[in-house]
């Protein structure tokens, strides 16, 4: 049944992605929706827009962002034009051109660019993530294909899942004796859950009408798994590993603030007590883009794939 | 082989949550080999029960299913299926669809050009090579049913089950499909059990038309044969007396006889 619904999804797709594109610019097509024929001429003129129709939509498309960024921007120069302690736009921005001028220096362990900053940051979460998807995957997979051990483990997780990953984070020092692997750690027990869960619900998702295929078949468990369950769960995998790629960027600043070392949530911390605010403010644009940057790639490989698969 | 596929006095009862529900009862049945059987009746009727029973997907509550004298234990390639819904893996190529099942069958005594080469000549048996290498999602839903049934022909296995495989296609795809269908039987000579509620499909297609009476319970009601030369034309066909007796047989069991679905429904 699973099918007929995957496949209805299929064949509507086009009809409804044609008629959203073709009745923004034209009006006319909005006015007299119902006839069929009336949408084909829709398609058509879109097809031939002039360029300044082409500007119109691309200015649609640009404008309310880059207007929303400004008013943000308008609304921090008045709170902070009279003076106090928060530095306004303008002291960022030349604080800033200052900072990225030399991202990657080294002035000992404690004073290194904002480049080495991120990059080591970026790292933790890499390694403490990796870990978690090599353990989450086939954690998930098992949960998925057996019942007994999914009762048997899913209280457990239930318990652990709301658990803050920063409370973890003295036992991890406490096993690792070092800042470094306790805070890849932390990002190892924050990326795990949302793998295991997805994982497994993508396996139990799969639909009813692969896996008779497979019993008719008498398919080996081996190309079960690389035939069918795979590629069905693919898309769910990849969820679980955007939301806790997510969840691990939170998660790694706020590490770093306690362990110390190199990190932009160390960085953070530094420049606190150092009292430059302007670069607090920096830290968070920064923070605010790679982590944007780190979802929009998990986005695009998971479209790349999923057209690759489906 | 006159005794084929053996049903005897088979039952199957689930378990739902508000009790036992009897699907089927007592149901004989023999299949020779090379037949085309047809399961007819109302929805409902436990026709697909019955087809799952000899895939071997679920077991018998009571009674036995046997092919050529051994018992059907769970399903295998030797009882191919054509699902309703066609089932193709949609990350897989057509060609790659039905490799998957070639390679099953015949990959621990074969080398790859051949599996290759019976892939090609299941594609091509179905009139599909041009589009071997397209996605199930780019081809149409009768393209989709015709590499379903290229999959299952491919196993070579003893018995094609079909499960109402055209209920999904509008009627001019349809006929072409039975029409072909027709051409590949008589080609392989396969035997066929094939679940339908379409009259003029059942009397087309089949040797004999296996009537099932209405569910709850449901067992088999009447059985009709259809004594109609082959090649069979839907044209000529649609004049003939007896085309037209037992056409009249059948719809007399469904709308009469086994009415009061119909009735409760309205």
């Amino acid at each position: 049944m699973s099918t007929m619904t995957m496949n209805g999804e299929f064949g509507a797709k086009k009809p409804i992605d044609r008629s959203i594109t073709t009745s923004k610019p034209v009006a006319e097509a909005v006015a007299e929706p119902v006839k069929e024929t009336k949408m084909e001429n829709a398609a058509a003129v879109a097809v031939g827009t002039p360029i300044g129709e082409k500007l119109g939509a691309l200015g649609r498309a640009v404008l309310p962002p880059v207007l929303g960024l400004l008013i943000l921007l308008g609304i921090w120069y008045v709170a902070t034009h009279k003076g106090g302690s928060i530095p306004g736009p303008a002291q960022t921005w030349d604080a800033a051109v200052a900072l990225f001028s030399d991202p990657f220096y080294r002035n000992g362990p404690n004073d290194q660019g904002i480049g080495w900053n991120v990059l080591s940051s970026l790292q933790r979460v890499g390694i403490g993530f990796g870990f978690a998807a090599l353990v989450g995957i086939p954690l998930g997979f098992i949960l998925g294909r057996s019942a007994f051990l999914a009762a048997m483990v899913n209280p457990i997780i239930s318990l652990l899942r709301p658990v803050s990953p920063l409370a973890w984070l003295p036992i991890g020092l406490l096993v690792f004796k070092k800042a470094d692997p306790a805070a890849t750690y932390t990002i190892f027990i924050c990326s795990i859950w949302p793998m295991i869960m997805n994982t497994a619900q993508g396996v139990q998702r799969v639909p009813q009408d692969y896996l008779n295929v497979a019993r008719v078949l008498a398919l080996s468990e081996w190309k079960v798994v690389t035939k069918i369950l795979f590629p069905a769960v693919l898309p769910y995998m990849l969820t679980g590993i955007r939301l806790s790629i997510g969840t691990a960027w939170l998660v790694i600043v706020a590490a770093e603030m306690l362990t110390g070392g190199v990190g932009i949530g160390f960085w953070v911390w530094d420049e606190w007590n150092n009292l430059k605010v302007e670069h607090i403010i920096i830290a968070i644009f920064v923070i605010g883009i790679v982590g944007l940057i780190l979802e929009q790639a998990l986005i695009l490989l998971a479209k790349k794939l999923t057209k690759e698969s489906s | 082989m006159e005794k084929f596929v053996q049903i005897e006095r088979v039952g199957q009862t689930f378990d739902t949550k508000k009790g036992k529900f009897v699907a089927l009862r007592e149901i004989d049945l023999t299949i020779k080999q090379g037949e085309f059987i047809a399961l007819i009746g109302h929805s409902g009727c436990g026709k697909s029960t019955l087809l799952n029973l000899i895939a071997g997907l679920t077991k018998p509550t009571d009674g036995v299913l046997l092919l050529e004298g051994r018992e059907i234990n769970g399903p295998g390639p030797e009882r191919a299926v054509v699902f309703q819904n066609h089932s193709l893996l949609p990350w897989l190529t057509c060609f790659e669809n039905i490799y998957l099942a070639v390679e099953r069958v015949f990959g621990s005594k074969e080398g790859k050009p051949k599996l290759k080469a019976r892939t090609q000549a299941a594609i091509e048996l179905v009139g599909l090579a041009h589009a071997a290498h397209k996605y199930p999602h780019e081809i149409s839903g009768g393209m989709k049913q015709r590499v379903g049934i290229a999959r299952a022909l491919s196993m070579e296995p003893k018995v094609l089950l079909m499960d109402e495989p055209f209920g999904a296609l509008d009627a001019l795809t349809r006929a072409k499909l039975q029409d072909e269908l027709m051409k590949i039987c008589e080609k392989t000579k396969a035997t066929v059990v094939m679940v339908t509620h379409d009259v003029d499909e059942a009397v087309l297609l089949s040797d004999r038309i296996v009537m099932m009476t209405n569910g709850p319970a449901a067992t088999i009601g009447e059985i009709l044969d259809v004594n109609l030369p082959r090649p069979r034309q839907r044209l000529t066909l649609a004049h003939d007396p007896a085309y037209i007796n037992c056409r009249a047989a059948v719809l007399e069991f469904l709308y009469e006889k086994q009415a009061h679905v119909e009735k409760e429904a309205a």
